[in-house]
């Protein structure tokens, strides 16, 4: 049987959809619900294999892109929640999503504790919407394990700059192998802060990162806007590569064979 | 109860907003400033504990990883501005403070209020004078914000119940005189044979209307609402001969003379809606239908930019979910004063262009990507005529499948309003202030600005596209200018309704019924209901948190009630409301167009010609805006507005493959505008920009026998002959070209008077300014051909322009006889694989044109062609480039228009553009820099 898939809709999610169809594409079966009818039960978390908090803006990103949503996850779903990760599913937050879970301290830590790394405001200053390379890096993160090509997608956002409390944390990071993703630069290698291949002023390029089981994984891109050739900007030059999907069919695959 | 307030700022001195405000500060002149701090304020009222006081600020209002916070205290800092909104402006942030703090557990929070604090270091002293100059320079808009020179409180809006108080007007036996100064008054811009049609209506019904009737007519009768200039008759003066059609002495109507004759001549069979909705309707594929409308909002931008494009974006999305459609691509053209104006030369009263146009930006950026609908396509014009009069055209697509899209409300059924709350936003938008105001709201002149709620729209989005497809509603209506007065008027036309203001949601205090009705509150939808199936809104509704209220039935009574608490105060026959207006007869001037002579053909320098074109502002790379949009949301966008090598070349069109439709077809979007040739040749401008709209569409490979149109006239007062003139002049050029290309009009919108009152006590109209976008299709998205440069050695074409049409006399090209059969053949030889890359000629000609090709590849180009001919700006005419091998094939797709089609080069490896006689090279970085350097 095919996986399913919980696309968590929060007021303003606008990626739900790209999340679905990717899914789908990588052999799920993907179902969009709103946080209110998990709460009213009509939902049950339990019978979803996989979760994704697909990007958008959430509460219009009042006070700090995910904070709100953050704080719904914590209110109304920490049991839900710590189950779902604790068991091991599959979960993956991207761009708002991503935001949600490292600010309800589920990524790249785990158990709601507070958190040691934030996303902040883009170093330019100002939304941005543009492609960008990413070398997958971590072998302990489900959804990127043994991903070798370099994926290309967007970036489309204002609150994308990971930045961490003290080195100390990056360390951590580095050791436990919980970067996941990198910002880099046409030819693969790293970006070394400088924009626009890193478009963000991220600290060690890091466009994504996981909790440290692995199972978790936020990142900024939108790897759900490249699972067709036709989307790549250079399509009609001729370049097809870096398709978001294998990120997906990992983490899809991970869930059918648990 | 105590208000606390907690000041938030950002731990790393490098603090991108500060520095964009500084970047700001000293584009406006003000070089002594060397800093400005920027810090966030929140005002919490509540009886709070220390400990929530601390967690409501750790927890909730700070990042603890790059903020730190303390409570404002007695202490002020030299130099300290701070701002709050004014009451009444929309505050989302104020509402979610509430709410998370609720969520966290700490209920006594009541109400909360957000501000900023600004703290300036300059290399002098700074006295208040120099602190109010830079308060009002940058930092605040007095329409929605106060501020202090020290600390400020906020105010905060109080609950929400609405006064009883109507007024009667007295109209049955009044003057001439009077009725005009009743019109004057209540700012209601009705003419006298207006006011005596409602003066004779009242007399036959022998009572005086009140003000919510009349508020009611005036809105139903508006130029707005009512199009009464382009559906008056009118008398021409003294017409010109022209090549193209007959003179006319009297026109029956200006949209349906031009504009709706157009489309019923040609006749298109893949016209599903024309006129007749909110937006134009065309065929997609067997399953759905697109829609497209575009909207001005030029007054609002210009009062406040962020809010006035905000709203403007918002409000053309809700015209799109008013034909039952999902809204999937926005468009957004801007035209503004120049960027670099002296301060001392503008017009008192006016935000100076710099901050119009990074508010209207900012506006655009914020509804767009937070509803997340891909901003696609658009322009961006700079004119001095612009500058105290901006204009905002924004446009939105949606698809739908056929025929879903419900039209007729039954009596009985429930009248339904969906989403945001009502104040008095966009009430008479500017004048408000003015007006007569309750004295608690004493100066609530902010509160008539309206503010955009993204995230309460895409709630509807999403209710409404499901609701459509259970089939819950039998009509539905966008609340747009006019609120709920047109949008129930607009539904009740045909039968009639039965509405109490009385259950309709306030935003806060004191509104009088008649501004409850005719209130322009954002994101509101209304529906028409079956009682059966309320329940089933309602389930949609809780599960997206939009509010639902029911405020009263359709019925099939041939008139408009409308009740304060049961009380009647609207009673309108609809025959009097929707025909009673008596039809306008204007006269019109038709002079004939200045004949300045074009551009000098001699340039002795090509190379600085050409560099200093690409600096041009109207010219030069607009992707600092284009970035800051989402384009890529939704996934469905397969030729971006900058395509390329590295990503910067200006795509001439974009290309959208909708999200969840099957196939491989897919929707282009394009545009033409030019008001330097609105200024000298109205006729000529509206075909030149009907041609670009197309041209740019075609270019990346829309099929030209697919390809609907939409116009948008920006004009002056049309009670000047004049003015009119020019206006029945570019009229005429819409219809000539549609009929020459067989492109029909879908839909269109006219904003006249866009005028303003100068320092020198005389009225300043803008440029005439027509927009025509264009919407088509393609068949094969895998067939999309991108501007750029493709590869070395391959042969370039120019098509349409030839020596002949170079030595013209004439600034505004003419008509381009053959471009229809030469887009159709050049669309064979791209559906055949033949073109590698297309590329219009536009501002800057054939230079320009091939310079931007070579930036978007990064290669070197070859061309032969006359120095007269590089920078002539024409019509029809578009650059190609075909591999060697393909030529013989691609000549003989084209091979019957010989004259329009010529060899000129080649794509080279040395990564230079060499043109003109003198043969100069140019490297293609330095082209890069000066197209990435606006000047």
């Amino acid at each position: 049987m095919k996986p399913r898939v919980l696309i968590l809709h929060a007021d303003g999610t606008n990626r739900d959809l790209e999340a679905a169809q990717a899914f789908e594409l990588a052999g799920a079966t993907s179902e969009i619900v709103h946080l209110n009818q998990l709460r009213a039960r009509e939902k049950q978390w339990s019978a979803y294999q996989l979760l994704a908090i697909p990007g958008g803006f959430s509460y219009a990103d009042t006070l700090g892109a995910g904070k709100l949503l953050a704080l719904d996850l914590q209110v109304y779903f920490a049991n839900e929640t710590r189950e779902f990760i604790e068991t091991g599913k599959p979960v993956i937050g991207i761009c708002n999503g991503f935001q949600a879970l490292i600010k309800s301290g589920l990524v790249p830590i785990s158990n709601f504790q507070h958190p040691t790394s934030t996303l902040t405001f883009n170093a330019a200053g100002h939304f941005e919407c543009r492609w960008v390379m990413l070398a997958p890096q971590s072998q302990k993160c489900v959804w990127t394990r043994g991903l070798v090509e370099p994926i290309e997608c967007p970036v489309a956002h204002g609150e994308g700059n990971f930045v961490v409390r003290d080195t100390a944390t990056l360390d951590t990071l580095r050791a436990n192998d919980q970067i996941a993703l990198m910002y880099s630069r046409g030819d693969g290698t790293p970006a070394n802060g400088e924009y626009p291949f890193n478009p963000n002023g991220s600290v060690a390029d890091i466009a994504g990162v996981c909790n440290p089981q692995g199972n978790v994984l936020g990142l900024m891109p939108h790897p759900e806007d490249h699972i067709y050739f036709y989307q790549h900007p250079q399509w009609t030059r001729g370049k097809q590569r870096g398709l978001g999907l294998p990120l997906f069919e990992n983490g899809v695959r991970y869930a059918a064979q648990r | 109860m105590p208000i606390h307030c907690f000041i938030i700022r950002p731990c790393s001195p490098n603090d991108p907003r500060a520095a964009g405000l500084l970047v700001d500060a000293h584009a406006l002149g003000l070089m002594h400033l060397t800093q400005l701090e920027c810090h966030d304020l929140y005002f919490v009222e509540g009886d709070l504990s220390d400990q929530d006081l601390s967690r409501l600020a750790a927890e909730l209002l700070c990042d603890p990883i790059t903020q730190v916070w303390r409570l404002r205290d007695e202490s002020v800092p030299a130099n300290l501005i701070e701002r709050v909104l004014r009451p009444g402006v929309t505050d989302p942030v104020a509402e979610q403070i509430v709410r998370g703090a609720h969520e966290l557990g700490i209920p006594n929070v009541e109400r909360a209020a957000t501000g900023q604090r600004f703290i300036a270091h300059a290399t002098r002293e700074l006295d208040s004078a120099d602190l109010h100059y830079l308060a009002r320079a940058l930092l605040v808009n007095p329409i929605i914000h106060h501020y202090a020179l020290g600390t400020i409180q906020a105010s905060f809006p109080q609950d929400a119940h609405a006064s009883n108080q109507v007024e009667f007007l007295l109209v049955c036996s009044a003057s001439d005189d009077a009725l005009l100064a009743l019109s004057r008054d209540r700012r209601a811009a009705l003419d006298l044979n207006e006011m005596r049609a409602i003066q004779n209506y009242f007399r036959s019904v022998k009572r005086e209307p009140t003000d919510v009737e009349f508020e009611m007519i005036a809105q139903t009768w508006s130029e707005h609402c009512g199009h009464k200039t382009f559906k008056a008759k009118v008398s021409i003066q003294s017409s010109v001969a022209s090549s193209q059609s007959e003179p006319f002495s009297e026109i029956d109507g200006i949209l349906k003379t031009f504009i709706r004759a157009a489309t019923e001549k040609i006749a298109a069979p893949w016209v599903r809606s024309a006129f007749v909705d909110n937006a134009g309707i065309i065929d997609f594929d067997d399953e759905f239908e697109v829609s497209f409308k575009v909207e001005t909002h030029n007054h609002p931008s210009a009062i406040e930019p962020f809010g006035g494009a905000n709203t403007g974006t918002g409000g053309v999305i809700r015209d799109v979910l008013g034909v039952s459609a999902k809204p999937i691509a926005a468009t957004d053209v801007l035209c503004f004063g120049p960027q670099n104006l002296d301060l001392a030369k503008l017009p008192e009263g006016v935000l100076h262009p710099r901050r119009i146009r990074s508010g209207v930006v900012a506006g655009v950026q914020d509804y767009g990507n937070k509803i997340g609908i891909p901003t696609v396509s658009g322009a961006i014009l700079y004119d001095e005529g612009f500058t105290a009069n901006p204009l905002v055209f924004c446009g939105c697509v949606g698809i739908a499948p056929k025929n879903s899209h419900p039209r007729t409300p039954q009596a009985g059924d429930c009248v339904i309003v969906l989403g945001g709350k009502t104040g008095r936003d966009g009430l008479r938008g500017a004048t408000f202030s003015s007006m007569t105001m309750d004295a608690q709201t004493g100066e609530v002149a902010g509160a008539s600005v309206q503010i955009g709620d993204p995230i309460t729209e895409k709630g509807l989005i999403e209710v409404i596209v499901r609701a459509r497809d259970a089939k819950i509603y039998n009509a539905i209506t966008d609340c747009g200018a006019g609120g709920l007065s047109s949008a129930v008027g607009e539904m009740a036309k045909d039968g009639g309704a039965d509405v109490d203001l009385v259950n309709v949601r306030l935003k806060y205090p004191g509104l009088a019924p008649w501004e409850i009705w005719l209130s322009e509150a954002q994101e509101r939808m209304v529906v028409a209901v079956p009682e059966s199936c309320k329940s089933d809104l309602q389930k949609l509704c809780d599960i997206f948190d939009v509010e639902l209220t029911d405020i009263g039935a359709f019925t099939d009574t041939g008139h408009l009630i409308v009740r304060f608490n049961e009380r009647i105060v609207v009673d309108l026959a609809n025959e009097f409301l929707h025909d009673g207006m008596p039809r306008r007869q204007l006269t019109a001037d038709c002079r004939p167009p200045i004949h300045a002579s074009r551009v000098t053909h001699h340039v002795p320098d090509i190379r600085s010609k050409l560099l200093e074109l690409l600096s041009h502002p109207n010219i030069a790379s607009k992707a600092d805006v284009i970035r800051i949009y989402d384009h890529e949301v939704l996934g469905g966008t397969v030729v971006k507005p900058l395509t390329g090598a590295m990503n910067d070349g200006p795509s001439d069109a974009c290309v959208i493959k909708p999200i969840g439709t099957k196939g491989t077809r897919g929707i282009v979007l394009s545009c033409g505008i030019n008001a330097e040739y609105g200024k000298l040749d109205p006729y000529r401008m509206a075909v030149s920009v009907v041609d670009e709209a197309i041209r740019n569409a075609v270019a990346v490979g829309a099929d030209p026998d697919r390809i609907a149109l939409l116009d948008n006239f920006c004009w002056g007062d049309p009670l000047r002959p004049e003015t009119l003139g020019g206006l029945i002049e570019a009229a005429r050029g819409c219809y000539d070209a549609a009929l020459h290309y067989r492109a029909p009009f879908i839909s269109g919108k006219d904003s006249l008077n866009n005028e303003y009152l100068g320092s020198d006590g005389l009225r300043h109209a803008i440029p005439p300014t027509l927009l025509i976008s264009a919407i088509s299709i393609i068949d094969d998205v895998n067939q999309v051909v991108t501007m750029d440069l493709k590869g070395i050695g391959d042969v370039v074409y120019l098509l349409g322009l030839n020596s002949e049409q170079s030595t013209v006399n004439s600034a505004v090209p003419e008509m381009p006889e053959h471009a229809p059969e030469l887009y159709r053949a050049l669309h064979r030889a791209m559906q055949s694989g033949l073109v590698r890359a297309c590329h219009d000629l536009s501002e800057g000609g054939l230079a320009v044109a091939a310079a931007e090709m070579c930036i978007g590849g990064r290669l070197g180009m070859e061309l032969n062609v006359n120095d007269e001919m590089l920078f002539v700006e024409t019509n029809g005419s578009l650059l190609v480039e075909v591999q060697p091998e393909n030529c013989a094939k691609f000549e003989s797709y084209l091979q019957y228009l010989q004259s329009q089609v010529r060899q000129i080069g080649q794509v080279t490896n040395d990564n230079r553009l060499t043109i003109g006689t003198s043969q100069i090279p140019i490297a293609v970085d330095e082209l890069v820099a000066a197209w990435n350097r606006s000047a």
